[in-house]
């Protein structure tokens, strides 16, 4: 009963006319950034980050969430329409996505992945409020040391279960730690790499680096590409699966949410992983499984029901613990903590306004994604007509006005130029710049409780390991650690989180 | 010594430079003992745990096993404008205002296209002005200096 009471005190938070209209805003305003091809979700919250300031923290969140989702969702209708998935998740999506697009059943894989997604996201939803709150009945039970512990699992998973070379990206890691020391230091009040600029006293501003980063250095690799004008497909179609589309999807879309729902919680790219992950299981229950790549339904549902639950599901790590998953999340406390909430467990019971107003309107979005963005496909489309040499100034007004409004400062442009500059000299050395974030955002985090930790132990460091809930987290990070060393594992994850055929 | 991937190799060097960069400066702070940390302890730390990361990064790279691979030229043109249009926005904001400072800012970015259209600049620069002030200071109630502060 107490959670019917409290879904209901979200919905009378969510359903003002107000948090509607936010959380509308951000699905459209979402869906139109995620569906300009070459700007993915995390640019897009980036960018779009400074118009939620202004507002009150629930509206501000609602709305920061709307985008999120609207920018995965626009990522799925280019990856089908265009065969150009707006971003990692979607990529499994063009496969069959595209093919049924030339098929002629744009309309239907459209549907099929709008329905899909929007089953996924209720039900992962529905997990998150019902399992959200007895976890974080577990956080409070955590010290500094569990914490402590369970943040370098947390860093650690996210690599191992991400792409790319594991030492590098443990490298960007610490160097993301390293920048978030940049300011006063709480404990001394010692101004730590400030060189002597003013602005760096209150520290580097995560959404100057997640500009920089992701949004100019993305762009500037853009621009480097000659623009090649794409074929899209212009014939939608008829927005409604036949029966033997739907008898193919259905079952995809069931298993599919459930996978999705758990690889979500995991630190790491979940939706990522678990689109791949969907896709391998749906071909390897299949029957048919010739008929992967060249349009089949399931191939459709199953990876965009798996994404978006995971994407559901990956609040609960936030939510529970106060610990980003992965980078998307990292911004969403860089915003929250700009509203002066401190994610973590006391969030349900400080704010529990806001807590539930967040999952209702989780609810709420995924609806109106559905509701909107189906008749609506024809604007997308036109949409993606529009060139990039017309759309990269317009991000790049939109960042730079929007960072300077963060603090009135000018320091912050150039701030952001800066990091522009180093993303785009470590995109060509292929060091990725979401681990870097993440460690930006838990740098000061992790500090404080490894100083609480050892001030508690008076300086015995082997609290971490005698303390038994610590000693595990820390032995799982270890064994993943172990296992990524190994060879044969490194393989199998190279093949399994490289794009299939 | 033979540099085979060379994206790792200039990535661990870079590593290494910047771990040993913030732990020397991490040296000027306190560095206190584990139970009572000074500010300096934890970058420390970081510091030394990034060189030496940087060093299996690099060592790796050496390595006859290594993947060969070759860093991509750098587009300077391209950084050059994109950049270049962003520091001088943030010199000219307050100097000539949102209105001005935004238009110049559209029109040198837009040059880094390689397909450039004075027009269409021009177009996409007086609809962008415009919009910013829509957004953020009709719909935001931000405040800008909009104009050249030498006009009042």
């Amino acid at each position: 009963m107490e959670l019917f009471n409290n879904l209901l005190l979200g919905f009378s938070v969510a359903c003002t006319p107000e948090n509607l209209f936010y959380a509308l805003m951000g699905c459209v305003v979402g869906t139109f950034i995620g569906v300009l091809p070459g700007i993915g979700p995390l640019p897009t919250i980036a960018m779009l980050l400074p118009l939620t300031y202004t507002l009150p923290p629930a509206a501000g969140l609602i709305m920061l969430a709307g985008i999120y989702y609207g920018a995965q969702y626009g990522g799925s209708t280019t990856a089908i329409l265009m065969a150009l998935p707006g971003e990692a998740s979607a990529v499994v999506t063009v496969f069959d996505g595209h093919q049924m697009a030339r098929n002629g059943r744009a309309g239907a894989a459209l549907a099929i992945a709008a329905l899909g997604s929007f089953f996924a996201g209720c039900m992962a939803t529905a997990l998150l409020a019902g399992f959200a709150p007895p976890l974080a009945e577990i956080a409070f039970k955590f010290g500094p040391a569990e914490y402590f512990s369970l943040m370098c699992l947390g860093l650690v998973g996210a690599v191992v279960l991400a792409s790319g070379s594991v030492p590098k990206a443990i490298c960007m890691i610490i160097l993301g730690l390293l920048l978030g020391m940049v300011g006063t230091d709480v404990n001394s009040g010692v101004i730590r790499y400030g060189f002597g600029i003013s602005a760096l006293q209150d520290g580097i501003d995560f959404a100057t680096v997640a500009m920089g980063v992701f949004g100019f250095a993305e762009m500037m690799i853009n621009l480097e590409q000659k623009e090649n004008r794409l074929n899209i497909t212009d014939k939608v179609g008829p927005l409604y699966p036949n029966k033997q589309e739907f008898k193919d999807a259905y079952p995809a879309v069931l298993r599919a949410t459930s996978l999705g729902s758990v690889l979500g919680i995991l630190p790491g790219s979940g939706a990522v992983l678990s689109s791949f992950a969907s896709y391998t299981l749906e071909k390897k229950l299949s029957k048919h499984p010739e008929r992967f790549g060249k349009g089949h339904p399931a191939g459709v549902a199953g990876p965009e029901s798996a994404n978006n639950a995971a994407a559901q599901t990956s609040f609960i790590p936030l939510l529970t613990l106060g610990i980003p998953s992965n980078a998307v999340m990292a911004l969403m406390v860089g915003a929250m903590t700009i509203h002066h909430i401190q994610p973590g467990p006391q969030v349900i019971t400080s704010h529990p306004d806001l807590f539930w107003g967040l999952i209702a309107s989780m609810w709420i979005g995924n609806l109106m994604l559905v509701v909107l963005n189906l008749p609506l496909v024809g604007i997308w489309i036109k949409l993606l007509k529009v060139p990039y040499r017309l759309l990269f100034p317009a991000v790049l007004v939109f960042c730079t006005v929007g960072v300077y409004t963060l603090n009135d400062s000018t320091v912050d442009i150039f701030l952001t130029a800066l990091f522009g500059l180093l993303g785009y000299i470590w995109a060509k050395l292929k060091c990725e710049g979401a681990p870097l974030l993440l460690g930006l955002v838990l740098g000061p985090l992790m500090e404080e409780n490894l100083r609480r930790a050892l001030l508690l132990s008076r300086g015995d460091f082997s609290t971490f390991i005698l303390r038994p809930l610590s000693a595990t987290l820390l032995a799982v990070t270890a064994l993943l650690i172990f296992m990524i060393a190994l060879p044969s594992i490194r393989k199998k994850r190279q093949s399994t989180l490289a794009p299939l055929p | 010594m033979r540099r085979r991937n060379r994206r790792d190799f200039w990535s661990g060097l870079m590593f290494i430079a910047l771990g040993i960069g913030f732990a020397w400066q991490a040296g000027n702070y306190q560095i206190g003992t584990a139970a009572r940390m000074g500010p300096g302890y934890f970058p420390l730390c970081l510091g030394i745990i990034l060189a030496l990361m940087g060093s299996i990064v690099l060592l790796g790279s050496l390595t006859n096993k290594a993947e060969i691979t070759h860093i991509d030229k750098f587009d300077r043109r391209i950084v050059f404008l994109v950049l270049g249009s962003v520091v001088l926005h943030g010199f000219l904001l307050t100097k000539l205002g949102m209105f001005l400072s935004v238009f110049i800012l559209v029109m040198v970015s837009s040059l880094a296209s390689h397909e450039f259209g004075w027009k269409a600049a021009l177009a996409n620069a007086i609809f962008l002005v415009a919009l910013v002030y829509l957004v953020f200071m009709k719909g935001l109630g931000l405040i800008f200096p909009l104009w050249p502060s030498f006009f009042k």
